[in-house]
């Protein structure tokens, strides 16, 4: 029995890395499909100006003369040795950069889970109380904006009405981060924490709604009213208590959304995040600094992958023994 | 239809909005709108709301409602490809996948796999980064999202199907794997294929919409919702029409496949049949 749960695990961290190297691999060949290389992006222009010698010298020094199996294998053994590359408009070492982004868009992802849980948890059990009635019609209603309505926009209304009416724009200074001057990183990542959290709490009510309708239509729930089980502690003890399994794996599934909506909301409040990262280098056309930070993002979404997996082991001892 | 009528009354609210804003975009394809979209007019800039400009006019004088238009063609035309291309390619996929197993659905998978790792958004604005950019390639880059979910959402009902009795019986008859597969599982995952589909329009509205707003969209002066929105950021105060006639039209598309797509999942979905 452990010996099959060893090998499933065991075979589960085997894919897993087979999917890494995959995901190298397309980042690698994605970037490589751009014209221009590292000598024209730090060069620009002036580039065409360089004699064949010194051409020929920078592409020996970036390695741009090897076949691109080394030069992937350079890159990958790089990555391993913590050596991310350099962007070469800020001097600073893409490790340095993402060591200073990543924790940001942590922060950022672990408010907006909060929020859409506060959000989407409570209104999906609100539908689920009285289906088909307004209260659920409510419920929809919110869920269909959130999933309709684009982060983007959102966001940029959200921050035009408390710049201009409330004079609440705290995302205009500086970013502050949250061991510097935790009461400003609050109110800066306030609202795009709710703009995230409002776009996940949508499938998260709609999930908790199905959910508690299911758990609820069970014998055991019948059997602990007529026990005399306090309605309120009947629906957050057994009702919700069952109904956990769809909702964590549902708040586990929107990492992904997370992790592209940052992109979006980061840039618009100015949140030095992993996805603002990636869309400068984009933008800047920093190769480097894109293609080690994407092989991060996928890295941690992959684990985070996982992670929920195995969190929806422990909570369901179910899927635990099968 | 009638039973979209029947069951789902939000779906049928979809397709209403759907046809009026297609009967907008249709406007702008067949040249019939009452402003050039592109076309500059300083004099008459930041005009509100009227008759002459039904939701105003910008920044260079252009007329809003045409912009909106225009918009909305080249949202629905890159959603439409983009959706288009992630059906055939992945229910294909899905259909290879799960009806010849071993080596095809190993390789598909792991490419699947690898698709998967990468946050949706990501993966489609690292595409539109490297691509040169036009309504062709901004939809071949969000149609590479779509094509590993038409994957994985066919590969387990033709798992399923190829043990069924009826397509056993087709092999003992001597057909050909593909004649079975396109004869005989394919008409059997149309419903799962036809859901996705306007599910998946939706999201492919909402990312063409990013990427122009990130400035990885269509490339300027072509009109599109996103970039609309990301011009009227700093005019909200001075023409907020600006932000306002695109950022509906935007939320109104997806609000209409949205609906549409559930009320399909209603009636298509035999687990949902007797329900609600």
């Amino acid at each position: 029995m452990r010996r099959i749960a060893g090998n499933r695990a065991a075979r589960r961290v085997a894919s897993t890395l087979g999917t890494l190297f995959g995901v190298a691999v397309f980042v690698f060949v994605m970037l490589r499909a751009i014209p221009g290389n590292q000598i024209t992006a730090g060069l620009g222009t002036e580039a065409a100006a360089l004699t064949p010698a010194q051409k020929q010298a920078l592409e020996q020094y970036y390695g741009l003369d090897q076949p691109l199996v080394t030069q992937f294998f350079a890159w990958l053994g790089n990555m391993f040795t913590g050596n991310f590359g350099y962007s070469a408009r800020s001097q600073q070492s893409v490790l340095d950069l993402t060591l200073h982004a990543l924790p940001v868009t942590f922060e950022l992802a672990v408010f907006s889970i909060v929020l859409a849980l506060l959000i989407g948890v409570p209104l999906g059990m609100l539908s689920a109380s009285r289906a088909n009635a307004p209260r659920d019609a409510f419920g929809q209603v919110v869920s269909l904006a959130g999933l309709s309505i684009p982060a983007f926009l959102l966001a940029t209304t959200l921050l035009s009405i408390f710049a201009a009416s409330f004079g609440f724009n705290p995302n205009g200074q500086g970013f502050a981060t949250l061991i510097e001057n935790p009461l400003l990183n609050l109110q800066q990542m306030f609202l795009p924490a709710l703009v995230l959290g409002f776009g996940i709490a949508a499938p998260i009510l709609r999930t908790t709604r199905t959910a508690v309708l299911e758990v609820r239509s069970h014998d055991f729930v019948r059997t602990a009213r007529a026990k005399g089980v306090p309605e309120r502690r009947l629906q957050v003890r057994h009702v919700l208590g069952n109904a956990l399994v769809p909702i964590v794996t549902m708040t586990g599934l929107q990492f992904g959304y997370l992790l592209g909506g940052a992109v979006v909301v980061e840039q618009v409040f100015s949140v030095p995040g992993i996805g603002r990262q990636v869309l400068l280098g984009i933008q800047q056309k920093e190769y480097a600094v894109v293609q080690s930070t994407v092989l991060v993002i996928a890295l941690a979404f992959v684990v985070v992958n996982l992670l929920t997996d195995a969190l929806y082991r422990i909570i369901d001892p179910r899927v635990r023994a099968s | 239809m009638t039973a979209l009528l029947r069951r789902s009354p939000a779906g049928v609210a979809g397709v209403v909005i759907l046809v009026l804003l297609a009967a907008v975009a249709a406007l702008s394809y067949a040249g019939l709108l009452p402003y050039d979209p592109i076309a500059q007019h300083p004099p008459s800039r930041f005009r509100g709301p009227s008759g002459e400009h039904l939701f105003g006019t910008d920044q260079f004088g252009r007329d809003v409602f045409s912009r909106v238009a225009a918009g909305v063609g080249n949202s629905a035309f890159v959603a439409v490809v983009a959706v288009a291309f992630a059906t055939v390619v992945g229910t294909l996929g899905g259909l290879v996948s799960g009806f010849y197993r071993g080596v095809a659905d190993g390789a598909i998978g792991g490419v699947t796999n690898v698709l998967f790792a990468f946050p949706p958004l990501l993966l489609a604005l690292s595409l539109a980064s490297v691509l040169d950019r036009n309504r062709f390639t901004i939809a071949v880059a969000i149609a590479i999202v779509y094509v590993p979910i038409f994957i994985r959402v066919t590969r387990g009902p033709v798992l399923s199907l190829r043990e069924i009795e009826y397509v056993k019986a087709a092999v003992s008859t001597g057909l050909s794997r593909w004649q079975i597969m396109l004869r005989h599982v394919l008409p059997n995952i149309t419903s799962i294929v036809v859901v996705q589909v306007a599910l998946s329009l939706s999201w492919a509205v909402l990312t063409e919409a990013s990427l122009s707003f990130l400035g990885l969209g269509t490339p300027p002066p072509a009109p599109s919702l996103g970039s609309m929105i990301f011009e009227a950021r700093s005019l909200v105060f001075i023409a907020p029409w600006t932000l306002l006639a695109p950022g509906a039209v935007v939320v109104l598309l997806v609000v209409g496949l949205n609906l549409l797509g559930d009320g399909l999942r209603d009636t298509l979905d035999p687990r949902n049949r007797g329900k609600r």
